[in-house]
């Protein structure tokens, strides 16, 4: 039974590859319409994978699943992970700078191959033929579902995976997926108006802010969303963007971490939590990765700063320059290609199966890093752990995906409060011994040792024991 | 500045590192035959399963022991002069010291089963041991465990974990039975039959059989039945391993004999760890500790005598963990297997049957005298605190949420604990809310 979950899955996974190798040609795929071939494909990836992941984990106890992760080939860092990362990356160049080859408008300004699979879909939220986006997008909707109902089945014993993941699954479904597209289709969005003129794109998933949105900003993007025919829908998305960076994100990460973005609603997070969650453990935990990463993320946050700067001075003052440097050429273009495309898209992704799959959230993602801060300085969110009972087994830090020693702060006793921590929950569910706890509690002394531990004067363990018996 | 030597780099010899280096400027030395590095010996397990790799368990980077001027010398000790505070080594010769602690470990038990030294029997204590586990259980296809504690349990899951077969022998009339009480043995006992392990209870080894070629076709039980098998894993108890010290003149019994200050009968010389065995036992507490968690705290209290303050050992109340395959364990206080005459005790389990709480009290005066969870977590210092300030066990069941240390969104027992122990005491607690002031002691509650 796991096996015909697996054939159907990979039956899905191959409609999608037959209809990207038919291109140039036009698809014909056993006389199958489409809109059938794009359907079956979809449903099978979800569906297969679903029976799969059911065989393999609903008959056995229920419990930590990782037998074999550091001598399996795909989860080791094997012949198949590389071979996996190479050919994710090479996709993600392929998507962002060659979609001809993926079928995009590549035949008289037509879609064929691997794109015009979707033309379907797309046609049916909103009258238009499919981009390489789309593709991506419905891909990547479908792969977190998918993934992420075998990642419920896998820890179906833990209720916070279990929340945490149905959150995910919904935040992408609909507020990057479905609104975006039906508000598209009700002309809310990439439409052109009464006379006929496009009026712009703008970007319509909910949870989408600067500086991770790093366009948010940019001309274009202004002015599609004070665009007169997109009223009033526009105009509240941008005031919503402003609010979630300046008001929502602060206020909710001093309650609870950055955990309630970064592992419930991010969409990288999604994808990295569930077709991400092989890879967890190869992340690297030295100190020397540590200090890279505080430079680097610090580094991306003032760069997208600075390129915000000189792009409004330029959207409000109507010059090119800034600081007589060209504005599209010295901050966006770099920015996009450097940090948007080549880091966030292209190595976050694409480097799975090779560092793990927080690469960009831990290094690159400024949104992170902003929520980092706060949840490091000013925040009730912690990983408590539990007085002694620390066997430094390691296997917190194996598998924290942001390459956080966790052991090393359990097995002191002392609380864990690091900015790049996103809370999702792993490292507390494969402890052996209980030691680790989420949990939001009071902001004194949070970094504080726990006095449990022998060493530590003046508190409860300076009790005589044989007075106390 | 004085040389501090240690033999044996687990984890008592290594926290006794780390904290005279926090405490002195003396010059420290670490000797150790089994590895480079000090790792995490209980997390071998999870090596074999493919969880972690050796690095992995590893709790320093290997910058740490230079940054800590902490020498590591890979070797083994093959006599102690205490008189002349030498050492002698097998490939560097000899060593001087000025102060010695002596943190060797144990070694499996064996009891002189014939057969017990066949290529395929073994225990699993050191790195070696699970380097040649790795190497004897290439092609086996079933093998048999000898004796019902953690590491037999521990083994059972590893062989699992593999697709090998495991009959599992224990000579008592139930797992664990002489620590656990009987509902909690039982439960353990369901899961280790719902993991398809044939569990034998009030069975014994008598012989293991060769295969001719020096290797296991199967054992012999003392009822006479033939098991076949290839693998067999000796898992009945542990030892101190202290054979290099005959003839030193260090006293010593099962273990290296101290005081509770861990000094051995030579003014310079401790013992701490598995190795050490106390004069005088504390209170409630045997004389032999072989546990993780008490091998930490006699190296953080030995290195505090060697910072100038003669200390003794103080390790608070007992607390131990462990995880049967699915299932975790936490222990505060003292659980009998058996209440003594005293004691009253109240369990409630989950109609799930993997979940469970036991609190044990005096009779008298209801004050809290050990707590064992199954399936759920409680929070250390919430526990040893209700024990030091002698509450009573209503007050305990009352303030269980402040215990709970279940990840957030669990199903919360506190509810279905406090009806029961209701029921059964005529009482009416109803369980308070969680109290982060009461949680870090900010009030008196």
């Amino acid at each position: 039974m796991q096996m015909i979950g697996l054939v159907i899955a990979s039956l899905g996974v191959l409609t999608v590859l037959v209809a990207w190798a038919s291109s140039p040609a036009k698809i014909n795929l056993f006389g199958a319409s489409t809109g059938m071939a794009l359907t079956f494909s979809l449903l099978a990836m979800v569906i297969g994978t679903a029976i799969y992941s059911a065989r393999a984990y609903l008959t056995v106890p229920e419990g930590i699943k990782n037998n074999g992760v550091w001598t399996g080939s795909l989860t080791g860092r094997g012949a198949f992970g590389w071979v996996t990362g190479i050919v994710l990356t090479g996709f993600y160049v392929i998507i962002y700078w060659f979609p001809e080859y993926l079928g995009h408008q590549a035949l008289d300004g037509q879609n064929v191959g691997l794109v015009a699979l979707f033309d379907p879909l797309a046609q049916l939220f909103k009258g238009q033929n499919a981009s390489q986006w789309f593709v991506y997008g419905t891909l990547y909707t479908v792969i977190i579902i998918a993934l992420g109902i075998k990642f419920m089945m896998k820890y179906r014993h833990n209720r916070y995976q279990l929340v945490r993941t149905s959150v995910v699954i919904v935040s992408q479904l609909f507020l990057a997926y479905l609104i975006p597209e039906i508000l598209a289709g009700l002309n809310y969005n990439d439409a052109v108006n009464a006379a006929g003129e496009y009026q712009g794109w703008y970007d319509t998933d909910l949870k989408m802010m600067w500086p991770l949105d790093y366009d948010y900003f940019y001309g274009w993007h202004m002015d599609a969303m004070q665009a007169e025919a997109y009223q009033p829908v526009g105009m509240a998305y941008l005031v919503w963007g402003i609010i979630m960076f300046l008001v929502v994100t602060p206020v909710i990460t001093y309650f609870v971490g950055k955990r309630w973005y970064c592992s419930f609603v991010c969409g990288c997070g999604g994808l990295a939590e569930t077709a991400g969650d092989p890879f967890r453990q190869l992340s690297s935990k030295t100190m020397t990765s540590w200090k890279i990463e505080r430079w680097m993320i610090h580094l991306v946050m003032v760069f997208v700063l600075i390129m915000t700067v000189a792009t409004t001075y330029g959207y409000f003052t109507g010059s090119g320059t800034f600081l007589g440097l060209e504005i599209y050429g010295t901050f966006q273009k770099p920015y996009g290609f450097f940090i948007g495309a080549a880091f966030s898209g292209v190595v976050g992704v694409g480097f799975y199966p090779l560092m793990g799959s927080r690469v960009w959230c831990r290094f690159g993602c400024p949104l992170a890093g902003y929520m980092g801060l706060i949840q490091r300085f000013k925040s009730k969110f912690r990983i408590t752990t539990n007085g002694g009972q620390c066997i430094s087994c390691g296997n917190c830090s194996t598998y924290c995906e942001q390459g956080i020693d966790v052991r090393h702060y359990a097995q002191r006793g002392q609380n864990i409060v690091r900015a790049s921590c996103v809370g999702c929950g792993i490292c507390a569910a494969v402890c052996p011994r209980g030691v680790l706890k989420l949990e939001n509690g009071p902001d004194i002394e949070r970094v504080a040792e726990n006095p449990i531990l022998v060493d530590n004067v003046g508190t409860v363990q300076d009790v005589n024991l044989i007075d106390s018996v | 500045m004085k040389h501090v030597v240690i033999i044996g780099n687990g984890i008592a010899g290594i926290t006794a590192a780390r904290h005279i280096r926090k405490r002195t400027d003396h010059r420290i030395t670490v000797i150790s035959g089994e590895t480079d590095h000090f790792f995490s010996r209980t997390a071998l397990m999870y090596i074999y399963m493919g969880h972690m790799t050796f690095e992995n368990t590893q709790p320093y980077e290997p910058y740490f022991w230079k940054k800590n001027r902490i020498d590591l010398v890979r070797d083994w000790v093959t006599s102690v002069d205490p008189s002349n505070k030498k050492l002698a080594l097998s490939q560097a010769g000899s060593m001087d010291y000025d102060i010695l602690i002596l943190a060797t470990g144990s070694t499996p038990n064996k009891f002189g089963w014939p057969g017990q030294d066949l290529r395929g029997a073994q225990g699993l204590y050191s790195y070696q041991d699970l380097e040649s586990m790795e190497a004897n259980t290439k092609d086996t296809k079933n093998a048999v465990i000898v004796g019902g504690g953690l590491i037999g349990i521990e083994m059972a899951e590893m062989l699992l974990s593999r697709g090998i077969g495991v009959t599992f022998l224990v000579r008592e009339n139930g797992y664990w039975s002489n620590v656990l009480p009987k509902e909690e043995s039982e439960m353990i006992v369901r899961h280790i039959y719902e993991h398809h392990v044939d569990l034998r209870m009030k069975t014994e080894l008598d012989t293991i059989l060769d295969d001719g070629t020096g290797g296991i076709k199967g054992i012999l039980t003392k009822e006479g039945e033939e098991i076949p098998c290839e693998f067999v894993g000796l898992t009945a108890g542990v030892s101190p391993n202290i054979g290099f010290l005959e003839g030193s003149g260090i006293e010593t019994q099962r273990g290296i004999m101290v005081d509770r200050c861990l000094q051995t009968n030579f003014p310079d010389v401790y013992a701490l760890g598995d190795c050490a065995q106390f004069h005088e036992p504390l209170p409630n507490r045997r004389p032999l500790e072989q546990v993780w968690y008490t091998g930490r705290m006699m190296g953080e209290t030995v290195a505090k005598t060697i910072g100038g303050k003669r200390t003794e050992y103080d390790p608070g109340i007992w607390f131990n963990s462990a995880k049967f395959f699915d299932i975790e364990y936490q222990t505060y206080g003292w659980v009998w297997a058996k209440p003594k005459d005293n004691e009253a005790t109240f369990y409630w389990e989950h109609p799930g049957g993997k979940t469970s709480f036991r609190a044990v009290y005096d009779k008298e005066s209801r004050e809290l005298l050990g707590i064992n969870v199954f399936g759920f977590r409680l929070r250390h210092e919430v526990c040893q605190r209700w024990y030091i300030e002698k509450r009573k066990v209503d007050y305990v069941v009352e303030h269980l949420k402040d215990a709970n240390f279940d990840p957030e969104f669990y199903a919360q027992h506190e509810r279905a604990i406090c009806d029961q122990f209701n029921k059964e005491n005529g009482t009416n607690v109803q369980p308070k809310q969680k109290s982060w002031q009461r949680i870090l002691n900010l009030v008196k509650a």
